[in-house]
């Protein structure tokens, strides 16, 4: 087998990286379970019960054969019979009810666990999205949660069952016989130590694993989104070829060396388990002749020694889910961690109504990380109804105005007021309620187009969403869709043209009939046709309210009451269109450039 | 069992298999041994003066203990790389599958989707071919050595031990039809999870901006309680089967216990043979719990097996056909004769009746309204969709009657969505021809304008482009594209020239480097340049799936229809009649530099 090196981005992934585990993380993942402690508690019970009936089994044995058979005693063998069947019979009923209680604790944990994720992010900034790719938030909210799963529902109640069952067999071997018990329990040492070292090249090759999966998920991924280039190509052979020898091939060999690596330690706990036994059976065989043990003690102590090294073999292959768990957990802890950063002040209230003023008062800002500061003093005065186009460079400032002013952040300082109100006084979600925004990509959600222009007023009745449509022409279209208005839009909205999203976009918000509009424009070019639908449609949306417009058609900036020139995060002219050019400035310059061509 | 139906995969491994079974088999008869010598210790060793017989008896068991040891590390290691390699072979068939499905298929699959089952479902078929099928056969093995010893030491007494085993077997059975469904359920809901969460997260802008966090936290709560629902039920026959199995396993102890202990007292068997003939049950035990947690796995790797054959059962609709003949090289010429096509889930028909014949080297233009057909005519020409209606003919033959490759590969395309991989640009522009030299690759970035910001880069060609790499801009990502189709040199060009706003020095690059593109070839371009629509030899104005006006330029102004009229509705609206670029509605570069797409 030639090795396979993966490319940077996998060996660099997060998968790859081995981290200690972190006390803390343990303990804060219990924290999870901790609503439901009685629930827990009580399923121990039933779990020590259960355990307790079943390591009595060996023993029941020894009294059978010692005293009843040896001894030719009837009454004894029918009455060990009878223990046993009741204590089987206890056991029966304590497993199926420890197992329902905690299954269901188990899933509940699970589910507490992808709401308050899911819910943590809704209230995270729009920058942490930027930083965090799609993938990595599904991995942490499904895949590791998963593992998660599997670790509570399983793996605790499993682990904490071996224990306490290896303390009880330990229990009855030393009170059977001290000196055979003392001979077995030699094996611990080796066991120790072999597990130490299994648990290192385990940690390693596992790793690998996890960093191949997520390889093969990447490419996965990538080529499934773009497969219109690869088929308009004619790739699909050459990038088989890649898949099947290169990527797929090293998720083959890291699990083909993980599965060397787990079947290399198995056979020591066999080995071990063969020279306790061989030791007990010539010992106890050597005592029993001397009369120091009874056979049964010999017979009961050779069913423990098997029993003795299950729960040892269970722990060992436990540990890799405790380990891939760990790590879930606290990728999934260090998300919950992230900080909000917006968030309401204590005795914020409800916006009143927006009658449609707005101040910038000396407003600049930069992000925590980074000191170069993205707006520099802006001062703005904006009357209730007008329209203001803002115009200047990529990274001039201008997304950045309008997110303030959506209060995605707050201002390092200055104040930002609406109707006189400090925006940092009111709750967010009053505040956006009064405010519509439109974004340069048109995004719909799975669902109908229905669904799609309804996100904008939950409420809103069927004809509130048709007359929606009809006011930006959208309503044309839409019935000759197959299923009209229920038509269902597929994976971001690729069966609509660009267009098409843009007018179903615009419905949306006019639905809402926000206060405040911010609409940044979309650059994509459409036809002629539907580009005169598309100023039509504004127009109509841009009436009666406030609206802050990151403009991009010559026609929106002529129509703008003000037009704001923004440049290095400061406001460098601002009026209305004739003005500016009358002032012979950066607009002047900015208008000259684009004709000249 | 839709399992079944992967056997093949499993099949190209026998000599693997057999061997694994052969291992077993030995496995077995080991641990098939160990009781005999326990009896024999009880029995025979534990009478005074027999030192040397325990001497040996101890030294017989360490002699097993070890060789079972090692033939069950082979015997884990084998069954893992059987169930790895299997794992890769399904992988392997899935993705070359996925990618040779066509865009009908595309437009409607969830990208989440078929990840998830490309990797967790196959991952469940894998794990139960490695070692849930590995523990079936030794169950077999163990329950038919240690029936037939046990039945040969004592058939009375044996009769009686299995008893249990018959409701055991019974009821194990039912879980599994029962859970297979279940795990089908679960499985697909999570799917769903992660699609909400896919979506939530993507289009978390509006969901911000709208102020809907409630209702979407809502919506994510019905899925997420529909998971917990789905795995507690799966939970629920577990919790029934599994403590039940335990139950009927102890019991067979208990009956062996009763029966044999009188048979004891009555002197017609021995302690020994007692001790020895509970090992057996016991040893049946371990295997007849697994056969639960088997079942289990079963289930798992059922409903991934289905999902993955709904993947592979989709029969790409467009393949070369099996009399396909490899296109010989092109001259260029391309004719539509009476196509009409209708997709599948439209109610309209979105191209009627085209008819057209392109010269070779001709230009040819498309304008028309969104949705209006022009997109789905070019798809027709590399034969992504197929006609449902007419013949879509190259040089004269029909593209359904060649081979797929050889039509593709004479066939530029420059998508409006300028898409590049995590790759090198170098790989990106060597896309279409993995084996062109490094010469062919600069050449056509050189033609496409690319070269000089692409040396820019401190890693010059090499530099990783992509969702991994460095971000380039929406122009520069453009003339990676057009490099990219330039390479080719394809005898016929498509176009979809919906550029997105770059800054006017930029569109100029652009512009020449489209135009070498164009050269020379049969071009097809959805234009929106008055630059470009002015040069073409052929113009087609569409609306509503139809060719209403096509000619030249001159042509149709003097005809006075509708191309007329979106030619003058332009000049009106553009007020400056110096403006070239009359087609173009105006985006933003008019009016100042924007160095990004952002």
């Amino acid at each position: 087998m030639t090795t396979i090196t993966p490319p940077t981005y996998v060996t660099q992934s997060e998968e790859f990286y081995d981290k200690p585990l972190d006390p803390n993380v343990a303990k804060r993942l219990i924290g999870f379970v901790a609503p439901y402690k009685w629930q827990l508690l009580f399923s121990s019970f039933l779990m020590l019960v259960a355990v307790l009936s079943s390591v009595i089994g060996p023993y029941l044995v020894k009294v059978a054969i010692d005293d009843g058979l040896v001894a030719g005693n009837y009454t004894v063998l029918r009455n060990v019979v009878l223990i046993y069947l009741v204590a089987a019979i206890i056991r029966w009923g304590f497993i199926y009810w420890r197992v329902n209680i905690m299954a269901r604790v188990g899933q509940s944990v699970i589910y507490d666990m992808r709401k308050l994720l899911f819910e943590h992010l809704q209230s995270l900034s729009l920058g942490f999205f930027s930083r965090y790719s799609v993938g990595r938030v599904i991995t942490r909210v499904i895949n590791d949660v998963e593992t998660l799963r599997e670790f509570i529902t399983w793996a605790v109640l499993a682990i904490a069952r071996d224990l306490f069952a290896l303390v009880m067999i330990i229990v009855a071997m030393l009170a059977l016989n001290v000196k055979l018990s003392l001979l077995t329990f030699t094996t611990i040492p080796f066991m120790i130590l072999a597990t130490v070292i299994y648990r290192r090249t385990a940690r390693i090759a596992y790793r690998k694993v996890r960093a191949a999966v997520s390889w093969v998920n990447s490419v996965l991924a990538e080529n499934i989104n773009g497969i219109r280039v690869v088929q308009a190509f004619s790739r699909q052979a050459h990038n088989y070829d890649s898949f099947r020898n290169y990527t797929n091939r090293y998720y083959l060999q890291t699990a083909i060396n993980a599965a060397k690596v787990a079947a290399s330690f198995l056979p020591v706990v066999d080995v071990l388990g063969a020279l306790a036994t061989a030791a007990v059976v010539y010992i106890g065989g050597t005592a029993v002749l001397g009369e120091s043990i009874t056979a049964g003690v010999l017979v009961a102590f050779v069913l423990y020694i098997d029993r003795y090294f299950e729960p040892i073999r269970d722990l060992s292959r436990r540990f890799d889910t405790l380990q891939s768990a760990m790590a879930g957990g606290e990728r999934l802890l260090e998300l919950l961690d992230t900080q909000v950063e917006v968030r309401d002040a204590e005795n914020a209230r409800a916006i009143e109504p927006i009658h449609g003023g707005v101040r910038f008062d000396n407003v600049s800002f930069h992000y925590s990380d980074d000191p170069t500061l993205v707006l520099d003093g802006i001062d703005l005065d904006i009357k209730a109804g007008q329209t203001v186009a803002l115009v200047g460079e990529t990274g001039a400032g201008k997304t950045t105005i309008v997110k303030l002013l959506a209060r995605f952040h707050d201002p390092t300082s200055g104040c930002l007021l609406v109707d006189g109100v400090d925006l940092r006084t009111v709750t967010q979600r009053s505040l956006r309620e009064q405010m519509g925004m439109v974004l340069q990509d048109p995004f719909l959600f799975n669902g109908s187009v229905k669904e799609n222009i309804l996100f904008g007023r939950l409420n809103a009745s069927d004809d509130e969403v048709i007359a929606a449509a009809q006011a930006v022409d959208a309503h044309d279209f839409i019935v000759g869709l197959k299923n009209g208005y229920e038509t269902s839009v597929e994976e971001g909205g690729i069966m609509l043209s660009v267009g098409q999203r843009q007018l179903i976009s615009f419905a949306r918000a006019l639905l809402a009939d926000p206060r405040i509009l911010i609409l940044d424009e979309a650059t994509s070019s459409v036809d002629t046709q539907t580009e005169q639908i598309i100023q039509k449609a504004l127009a109509r949306l841009l009436k009666g309210r406030t609206s802050f417009v990151i403009a991009h058609r010559l026609s929106t900036i002529t129509n703008a009451d003000k037009i704001v020139v923004i440049e290095g995060g400061r406001i460098i002219e601002q009026g209305t269109h004739t003005e500016l050019l009358a002032k012979q400035g950066k607009y002047f310059e900015l208008y000259q450039t684009g004709f000249q061509d | 069992m839709n399992i079944l139906r992967l056997r093949s995969f499993v099949t190209a491994y026998l000599p693997q298999i057999f061997l694994s079974a052969l291992n077993l088999a030995a496995l077995t008869a080991l641990n098939l041994y160990v009781p005999r010598i326990i009896r024999d210790v009880i029995d025979q060793g534990l009478v005074p003066g027999e030192v040397g017989f325990l001497m040996r008896s101890a030294l017989i068991l360490l002699a097993l203990g070890l060789t079972a040891a090692a033939l069950t590390a082979v015997q884990r290691f084998i069954s893992e790389w059987i169930g790895s390699r299997v794992g890769y072979d399904i992988r392997n068939r899935m993705y070359n599958h996925i990618q040779n499905l066509s865009f009908s298929y595309h437009d409607h699959a969830q990208t989440g989707q078929l990840i998830s089952r490309c990797i967790e479902d196959v991952r469940a078929v894998q794990n139960f071919i490695g070692s849930s099928v590995v523990e079936l056969t030794q169950l077999i093995f163990v329950l038919f050595g240690a029936l037939f010893i046990m039945f040969s030491a004592n058939w009375e007494l044996t009769l009686i031990a299995v008893i249990p085993i018959f409701p055991l077997v019974w009821m194990t059975f039912k879980f599994g039809d029962r859970v297979t469904h279940l795990f089908f359920k679960v499985d697909n809901l999570l799917g769903e999870l992660s699609a909400r969460l896919q979506e939530n997260v993507t289009g978390v802008q509006v969901v911000r901006a709208f102020a809907r966090e409630p209702y979407e936290v809502k919506r994510f709560d019905i899925t997420n309680r529909a998971y917990y629902n789905a795995r507690i039920k799966v939970i629920s026959e577990w919790a029934k089967v599994m403590p039940s199995t335990d139950f009927l396993v102890t019991l067979c102890t208990i009956l062996i216990l009763w029966f044999g202990g009188r048979m004891v007292l009555q002197g017609t068997m021995t302690v020994g043979e007692l001790v020895a003939f509970n090992a057996y049950v016991m040893m049946l035990a371990a295997p007849a719990q697994q056969l639960t947690w088997l079942v289990n796995a079963a289930g798992e790797a059922d409903a991934g097996a289905k999902r993955v054959l709904e993947v592979l059962d989709t029969k790409p609709e467009i393949v070369s056909s099996a009399a396909a003949t490899q296109l010989p090289a092109l001259r260029g010429e391309v004719e539509f004769k009476n196509v009409s096509l209708k997709y599948l889930d439209e109610k309209r028909a979105s191209l009627t009746d085209i008819n057209l014949k392109v010269k070779p080297n001709q230009l040819v233009a498309l304008i028309g309204q969104t949705g209006s057909g022009k997109t789905s005519l070019i798809n027709l020409i590399p034969r992504f969709y197929d006609v449902s209606d007419g013949a879509v003919l190259v040089d004269g033959v029909d593209v359904r009657t060649v081979d797929l490759v050889s039509l593709r590969k004479q066939i530029g395309i420059v998508l409006q969505t300028s898409l590049l991989f995590s790759d090198t640009i170098r790989e990106n522009i060597a896309y279409g021809r993995p084996e062109a030299t490094d010469e062919e690759v600069v050449a056509a970035a050189e033609a496409a304008q690319a070269h000089e910001f692409i040396v820019g880069f401190a890693e010059g060609y090499k530099t990783i482009v992509g969702e991994r790499g460095v971000t380039l801009s929406g122009g520069q990502r453009q003339r990676v594209a057009i490099a990219r189709a330039l390479l080719m040199n394809p005898r016929v060009l498509i176009l979809d020239d919906s550029l997105s706003s770059v800054d006017t020095q930029t569109e100029k690059l652009i512009q020449e480097a489209l135009d070498n593109l164009m050269e020379g070839r049969t071009t097809f371009v959805i234009a929106h340049r008055l630059s470009t629509v002015r040069r073409a030899d052929l113009i087609l104005v569409m609306d509503k799936g139809h060719i209403v006006e096509q000619g030249t330029h001159a042509e149709l102004l003097k005809q006075g229809g509708l191309y007329k009229e979106i030619h003058d509705l332009q000049l009106a609206q553009n007020a400056d009649p110096a403006e070239v670029t009359l087609f173009e509605p105006r985006p933003e570069k008019a009016v100042y530099h924007s160095r990004d797409l952002n």
